[in-house]
C-alpha cells in the first residue's frame, strides 16, 4: 500500500497503527505562529472500534491500510459465520462474530448491508439504516390504548428486542432504525 | 462542485461585522498617532524561520526569460523594521500576509495580520496597548497574565526552563498519543502549549517571558530568578493563538547570528534554503530604535467578536474557493 505523509492525512483515509486498521475520523491542522506543525488526528480502530486522538509531526508519514466498503447482500447464517455476496460478482464473503458484532440483531436474509474488506476480509459489518423485521412475541396489544405514551417489550424476528407501542402485536413488520435501535413504525 | 460553489464562505452580515473592526482599528490607531503603513508583499527574501515556509513566485522581465524566485511575505516585519530603522516612528500595517501549508479550522494559508511598533515601549507597555486595542473590538476583555514557567507549573507541574528533554517527552506521553522521535526540547514544549495547555486556556491569557530558545526576533534578557528568557509574549484567548509580540531585538551582530542558525536548522531538517534578509542586519547596524513590536491575527479576531470557531465564518473566499 502507499504511504501518506501526514500533509496528506484526510477524513476518512485508513492507515495501519500497531497491526490494526485504522480510520481517521477528524483530522486538525495545528500550527503555533512559531514552531512545528502538527497533525492531531482523530483515529479509530476498525478492528477494536476504539477511538482516540493521536498526534503526528508534519513530516512524519504512515502506511496506507487496503480497506474498503462494499455493498453486499445477507445470504444465511450458518450458526457460526454470516454470509454475504456481491450481487454484481456474486463473490461470497463469510464473515465471523468479531466482524459482525452487534449488527446481528439486524440482519435480514436478502437485506443490502455495507461489509468493510480489510485485506480481503470482513472486518465488520454495517446493515441499513432501517430494516423491517416481524414481531415474533410481545405481551398482548391493548386496544383503545393507542394515544397513550406507554411501551413493552416485542421480540422481532431476528432474536432483537425493542421498546414498541402497547398497541403493537405479534405479526406485526416493524420499522426499526438500526442506528439507534428505535421503533420507527409499523410497515 | 454543487452550482452554488461561487458563493462566499462567510454571510455577507458577518463580512459587514469585520469591516466594521476593520474601521475600528485603523480609528485606534489614527487616535493614537501611529502611522499606517503598506509594505510590500513580494520579495526578494524570505523569512528565516525553520518552521514557516514562504509562498514561491515566479517573477520574468518578459514572459519567455528565465524565472527568477521571489518570495510572499509571511509577515511585513523585515520590513516594517527597515522602516523603523530610518525613523518612521510609531507604524503600524493591516494587510495580507501568507504561509505556505496551512490549511485548517483556524488558518488559511493568505490572511490578514495587524502588526505594529512602538519606539520607546517594552514588552509589558505593549502588551497594555494590546490590551486596549483587542478591547476595542471586545467588550469587557480583561486579560490575565502570566510568565512561561508560570503557566507550565500551574498546569502541569514542570518548569519548562528547567525540565530535561525526556521530562518534556514523559509528560507529553502521559496527554497525548505522540510516538514520534524528536532531539528538540521546544518540539516538546510547543507540543504541550497547542495540545495541553492551549486547550485549557479560558478567556484572555498574556504568556510572557518564554524560554530563551524561543526568542525568534525578541532580545534575551534574564528574569527575576537568574533565567535567560526571550523579551516575547503571547496572547491567547478562549484558547486560541492569538498575538505575539516581542521587545524587539537591536543588536545587528545577534541578529545576523540568529539568521545563520536559521540557514543551518534549515539545512538539517531538509528544508529549503531561501536569500536571508541582510538588508534586516544592516537596518539594525544603521539603528533601530528601541522598540516593542506585535503582529495580531485579525480573522481570529473577527471570529472571537462572531463568536465563531471557523475562520471560514469570516473571510470571503478561503482557501478551497478563492
Amino acid at each position: 500500500m502507499a504511504n501518506y505523509s501526514a500533509n496528506q492525512f484526510k477524513n476518512g483515509l485508513k492507515i495501519m497503527l500497531d497491526g490494526d486498521p485504522c480510520t481517521m475520523t477528524d483530522v486538525e491542522f495545528v500550527k503555533p505562529g512559531k514552531g512545528q506543525a502538527f497533525t492531531r488526528v482523530k483515529m479509530r480502530n476498525l478492528i477494536t472500534g476504539r477511538t482516540w486522538e493521536k498526534t503526528f509531526k508534519s513530516n512524519e508519514s504512515a502506511e496506507g491500510a487496503d480497506v474498503m466498503d462494499r455493498d453486499m447482500e445477507f445470504l444465511y447464517f450458518d450458526g457460526e459465520m454470516w454470509h454475504f455476496m456481491e450481487p454484481a460478482s456474486f463473490e461470497q464473503y463469510a464473515a465471523d462474530k468479531n466482524a459482525v458484532g452487534d449488527s446481528h440483531q439486524w440482519l435480514k436474509e436478502q437485506d443490502r448491508c455495507m461489509i468493510t474488506l480489510w485485506n480481503d476480509n470482513p472486518i465488520s459489518v454495517t446493515p441499513p439504516n432501517f430494516v423491517e423485521l416481524e414481531v415474533t412475541e410481545t405481551d398482548p396489544g391493548l386496544k383503545g390504548d393507542t394515544a397513550q405514551g406507554g411501551s413493552k417489550p416485542a421480540t422481532l424476528s431476528t432474536g432483537a428486542v425493542v421498546r414498541v407501542p402497547l398497541f403493537v402485536e405479534v405479526g406485526d413488520v416493524l420499522r426499526i432504525d438500526t442506528r439507534t435501535g428505535e421503533y420507527v413504525s409499523r410497515a | 462542485m454543487t452550482s452554488e460553489h461561487w458563493r462566499p464562505s462567510a454571510p455577507i452580515d458577518n463580512l459587514r461585522r469585520r469591516a466594521e473592526i476593520l474601521g475600528r482599528i485603523r480609528s485606534f490607531f489614527a487616535h493614537r498617532d501611529v502611522m499606517e503603513v503598506d509594505t510590500q508583499q513580494l520579495s526578494h527574501r524570505a523569512v528565516s524561520d525553520p518552521f514557516i515556509d514562504s509562498i514561491e513566485a515566479q517573477f520574468r522581465p518578459t514572459p519567455e526569460s528565465p524565472a527568477q524566485s521571489l518570495y510572499l511575505q509571511t509577515s511585513p516585519e523585515y520590513a516594517m523594521k527597515r522602516l523603523l530603522a530610518a525613523g518612521a516612528g510609531a507604524i503600524y500595517q493591516l494587510g495580507k500576509v501568507f504561509r505556505n501549508g496551512e490549511v485548517g479550522g483556524r488558518h488559511n494559508p493568505e490572511f490578514t495580520m495587524l502588526e505594529w511598533y512602538r519606539p520607546g515601549l517594552d514588552d509589558f507597555a505593549l502588551m497594555d496597548e494590546v490590551e486596549a486595542l483587542v478591547a476595542a473590538v471586545l467588550p469587557g476583555f480583561a486579560p490575565e497574565r502570566l510568565s512561561y514557567r508560570t503557566l507550565f507549573e500551574r498546569e502541569l507541574g514542570i518548569d519548562p526552563h528547567r525540565a530535561s528533554l525526556t521530562q518534556l517527552q514523559a509528560v507529553c506521553r502521559n496527554h497525548l498519543d505522540a510516538d514520534f522521535e524528536d532531539d528538540s526540547r521546544d518540539t516538546w514544549l510547543n507540543l504541550l502549549m497547542s495540545h495541553v495547555i492551549e486547550p485549557r486556556l479560558e478567556g484572555g491569557v498574556f504568556v510572557h517571558d518564554f524560554p530563551a530558545s524561543q526568542s525568534a526576533l525578541a532580545r534575551v534578557r534574564e528574569d527575576a530568578t537568574g533565567t535567560r528568557v526571550a523579551a516575547r509574549f503571547e496572547l491567547f484567548i478562549d484558547g486560541m493563538e492569538i498575538a505575539n509580540g516581542y521587545h524587539e531585538l537591536t543588536d545587528s551582530a545577534e541578529q545576523a547570528r540568529r539568521l545563520e542558525a536559521d540557514q543551518r536548522c534549515r539545512s538539517e531538517l531538509g528544508l529549503p534554503q531561501r536569500p536571508l534578509e541582510t538588508r534586516l542586519v544592516a537596518s539594525l547596524e544603521a539603528g533601530l530604535p528601541e522598540c516593542a513590536g506585535v503582529a495580531l491575527g485579525v480573522d481570529r479576531l473577527v471570529m472571537l467578536a462572531l463568536g465563531t470557531r471557523s475562520i471560514r465564518d469570516v473571510i470571503a473566499f478561503p482557501f478551497d474557493l478563492a
